[in-house]
């Protein structure tokens, strides 16, 4: 027996009159059941002096709530092994969870009542806090933390894609209980929101369910920011250190402004991407600076396209002396893609690989239940699956040189370095 | 469905175990090799071996494994751990006939070029130096290194800086010859295939390998500790970190599954997912008494089943504004709350509900099951995989009291302390 992928015929799709979009689709693999979702309260919603805010405001939805206490939902959760969390992003908090089948009542009982009921408790924010800030402590000393988070506002200075959704130190030291509640007052609703449910439950008896769990939720006071910030220009060489002394390694990350999941160029970067950082073992660049050169344990690359044009970027792990040449050898690797003629085993080898992954990437519940979140939120339409291979196939050797050119600049990139020095 | 289980002619043992959920299909072939065959002068060889399969043969030139596997739409990977070197290739079913023709070649007829091991030295150099950024990992390696004086588990499998710059290309191909053979390895494969049809396609590619010699077998058992061990580690940050190691019992023992009650009690549930964080522990009591209370930042436990005793492990990161020494205070109060009262049947029973949804959790992918038939069938046999959910829900709550009056004494911990720096 082989099932056939998700598409219209298998994903169920609810609007509740709250406003609220509801997916589910059954698989039997295990007793299980995955929830995913998300709603508009990114930390595009919060001043830079705030930042931090929105991710912050996440953690405490199961801190506390009118009928019950933080100690009682991790009983409550715990005690049958199903597991809830929260996470700040910058376009949306998101939420997953996981339980046995036979407990998907209490773990949605659970989700409606940290999203309807919060009370932010003030010992709690302050346990909370407590963990932010000794996480921000650690960043400092983190080499690929401190990497990334010092491209961001090399590539991004002014910008919500700039800032750090965990905040820092100086701001989320600021923040107080009421900022929370307030923040969530003004920001959490249903309207917009996507719960997928994925696991061994009929689609009917999933939506009934969340029907009953959140069907009532009304949030008149707040208002769902589903804004795109705007599009950046990079035309210059930036360059920045972060210094973190007494370690053994440095990370790199060199980048580019990119390209938004919904541009219709998507699909040939991604190809193009996965040219150059990702297939096999890392793509070229992991050929040339692993492979080659030996300089580095990891090495590769990513296209991060979601609502806006977030980066593209390479990143790579290499003993402080060899900075220069890992960098070189990244650069040499993008002169490639722009200049020579790309081999069409290259492109079919990748195509190939994207096309046939695809029941890998779908193996497990949270995996199928993401696959639908990006469906909902980016419009990709539930055939989306059916249509896949032709979108990948219908790329041209052509196609990837011109997203090289269009994109990756080798004169004109942003260059974060931490580590010692 | 059933796990078969099946012994080739040549030594080579073949779990089987049919899953038609996803078309999908994974194939482990599991060596009995680790950094546990190990001693001072070539630490880190089996991780660098290991590395070395993948950097081809004759049949599969360098860059061809992975070009084929990720042309196919697979998944691949090597992993090296204290009792065991395996890979594997996760791909579409119709397409797993390709890892198994890879494995039996690479079983036999890996390269091993000169050059190619001279080029990964230095990446296995940077893996090092990669994980030596990390506090966590320097104040393990010194802890598990305080904890084993005699066992090879002394030494972290990533190696020690100095073997990892002198061992040689003759000492790496002696390596190979003498731990990769049939009669070494076990075949796992899960997912979307008829098990006669499989064994058969099996013993057509791994049938014609001959078996080596018997390897030898490092046999250096850890003599008991009679004394509480302690360590301070120095270096870079603003953070402080503890761990503590407790000697405990090897998987096969009958202890480890009481001990692995009363690790999910303190410390939390044992994730059963290779490729997933952790289980959450917000309702474990050392969560409770150090994170609740705002000691700590996070604490973590880990019991892993071993083919030899190893370690439970606590570990904790201390609160900015918190100290070490609270946070030790409170872990030892909590040690002796359960050394003196006997624990509420209650917690008994989460802790088994507890590990069955893991269970449950970890049967949806086809990875993950040919992952612990392997683990398994290395550390104790498949009737231990078979029967944990059965062992578990066996244990008494007089079971908890004695294994914790058996291993969580003092005397049978190292206690080791991150101090950080600044700089």
């Amino acid at each position: 027996m082989t099932p056939s992928l998700p598409s219209a015929e298998t994903i169920a799709r609810l609007d509740l009159s709250n406003g609220l979009v509801v997916l589910a689709y059954e698989n039997d693999a295990s007793p299980s059941v995955v929830i995913g979702g998300y709603l508009w309260a990114g930390s595009l919603s919060e001043p830079p002096e705030q930042a931090g805010l929105s991710s912050f405001t996440a953690g405490m939805l199961m801190r506390g709530t009118e009928t019950r206490s933080f100690r009682q939902i991790n009983e409550a959760l715990e005690s049958v092994g199903a597991q809830l969390s929260f996470h700040g992003g910058v376009h949306t908090a998101g939420f997953g969870g996981k339980a046995l089948a036979e407990d998907l009542d209490l773990l949605l009982d659970i989700l409606a009542d940290s999203l309807q009921h919060p009370t932010f408790p003030t010992d709690e924010a302050e346990t909370l806090r407590g963990q932010i800030l000794t996480a921000l402590q650690r960043r400092v000393y983190d080499t690929g933390q401190m990497a990334r988070l010092t491209f961001d506002a090399l590539l991004y200075p002014d910008h919500p894609y700039g800032r750090s959704v965990q905040g820092y130190e100086k701001t989320v030291s600021t923040l107080t209980r009421d900022h929370l509640a307030d923040y969530y007052q003004a920001h959490y609703s249903p309207q917009g929101m996507v719960l997928a449910v994925v696991g061994a439950m009929s689609a009917g008896m999933v939506l009934d369910k969340v029907q009953r769990a959140l069907g009532n939720w009304q949030a008149p006071a707040a208002s769902p920011n589903r804004s795109i910030p705007p599009r950046v220009h990079l035309h210059e060489l930036r360059r920045r250190l972060a210094p973190v002394q007494g370690k053994t390694q440095s990370d790199i990350v060199l980048g580019w402004p990119g390209l938004a999941r919904n541009d219709p160029d998507y699909m040939k970067a991604r190809l193009a991407n996965t040219i150059l950082g990702v297939f096999g073992m890392m793509g070229r660049l992991g050929d040339n600076v692993r492979d080659q050169q030996g300089l580095a344990y990891y090495v590769y690359s990513q296209l991060e396209a979601g609502m806006g044009a977030g980066p593209w970027l390479a990143i790579a792990g290499v003993n402080p002396a060899s900075v220069d040449r890992a960098v070189d050898g990244i650069l040499h690797e993008v002169h490639r893609l722009r200049d020579e003629s790309l081999p069409p085993d290259d492109l079919a080898d990748s195509q190939s690989f994207l096309t046939g992954s695809m029941p890998l990437r779908l193996e497990t519940n949270e995996g199928i239940a993401s696959t639908l979140l990006d469906m909902e939120r980016y419009n990709l339409g539930f055939d989306y699956l059916l249509r896949f291979a032709d979108l990948v196939n219908a790329v041209t050797v052509d196609d990837i040189q011109d997203m090289a050119r269009a994109y990756l600049n080798p004169d004109a990139y942003a260059l974060a370095i931490a580590g010692p020095g | 469905m059933q796990i078969e289980q099946h012994t080739l002619d040549n030594g080579l043992t073949v779990l089987l175990k049919e899953s038609r959920h996803a078309p999908v299909t994974t194939f482990w072939v599991w060596y009995r090799v680790g950094s546990r065959n190990e001693l001072p002068g070539i630490t880190g060889i089996a991780h660098w071996a290991e590395h070395m399969l993948f950097k081809g043969s004759e049949e599969f030139p360098k860059g061809e494994i992975d070009r084929q596997i990720a042309r196919n739409g697979g998944g691949m990977n090597g992993f090296t751990w204290l009792d065991f070197t395996t890979f594997f290739e996760t791909l579409p079913a119709d397409r797993i006939d390709l890892s198994l023709r890879l494995e039996a070649d690479r079983m036999v007829n890996a390269l091993f070029d000169p050059e190619e091991v001279a080029l990964e030295r230095t990446v296995i150099i940077s893996e090092r130096q990669g994980a030596e950024n990390q506090p966590t990992f320097l104040l393990g390696e010194e802890v598990v290194g305080a904890a084993f004086r005699v066992h090879p588990y002394h030494h972290d499998t990533i190696g020690d800086m100095c073997d990892l710059e002198t061992i040689t290309h003759q000492q790496l191909w002696h390596h190979y010859q003498t731990y990769y053979g049939p009669d070494n390895a076990i075949a796992v494969a899960v997912g979307d295939f008829n098990a006669p049809q499989m064994l058969g396609r099996i013993e057509e590619m791994f049938g014609p390998l001959t078996a080596r010699s018997a390897p030898s077998v490092v046999n250096r058992p850890e003599p008991p500790q009679h004394g509480e061990r302690r360590l301070t580690l120095e270096g870079p940050g603003n953070t402080a970190y503890l761990q503590a190691a407790y000697h405990a019992p090897a998987a096969s023992d009958s202890d480890f599954f009481p001990l692995l009650i009363l690790s999910s009690i303190l410390t939390g549930a044992s994730g059963m997912n290779l490729f997933a964080a952790p289980p959450p522990n917000r309702s474990s009591r050392l969560y409770k008494a150090l994170v609740e209370t705002g000691l700590a930042a996070s604490v973590s436990g880990s019991l892993s089943p071993m083919l030899d005793p190893y370690l439970y492990n606590v570990s904790a990161t201390v609160r900015a504004g918190r100290t070490l020494d609270e946070v030790e205070e409170t872990l030892n109060a909590e040690i002796e709350r359960i050394l003196h009262q006997p624990i509420p049947a209650k917690e008994l029973n989460t802790a088994i509900k507890q590990a069955k949804a893991q269970f449950a959790y970890s049967s949806e992918s086809v990875t993950n099951q040919g992952f612990w038939l392997g683990y398994s069938s290395i550390v104790a046999d498949i009737d231990w995989f078979e029967s944990f959910l059965d062992r578990l829900t066996a244990v008494t709550v007089e079971d908890v009291t004695r294994v914790a009056e058996l291993y969580l004494p003092r005397r049978n911990r190292t206690v080791g302390h991150y101090l950080p720096q600044g700089l």
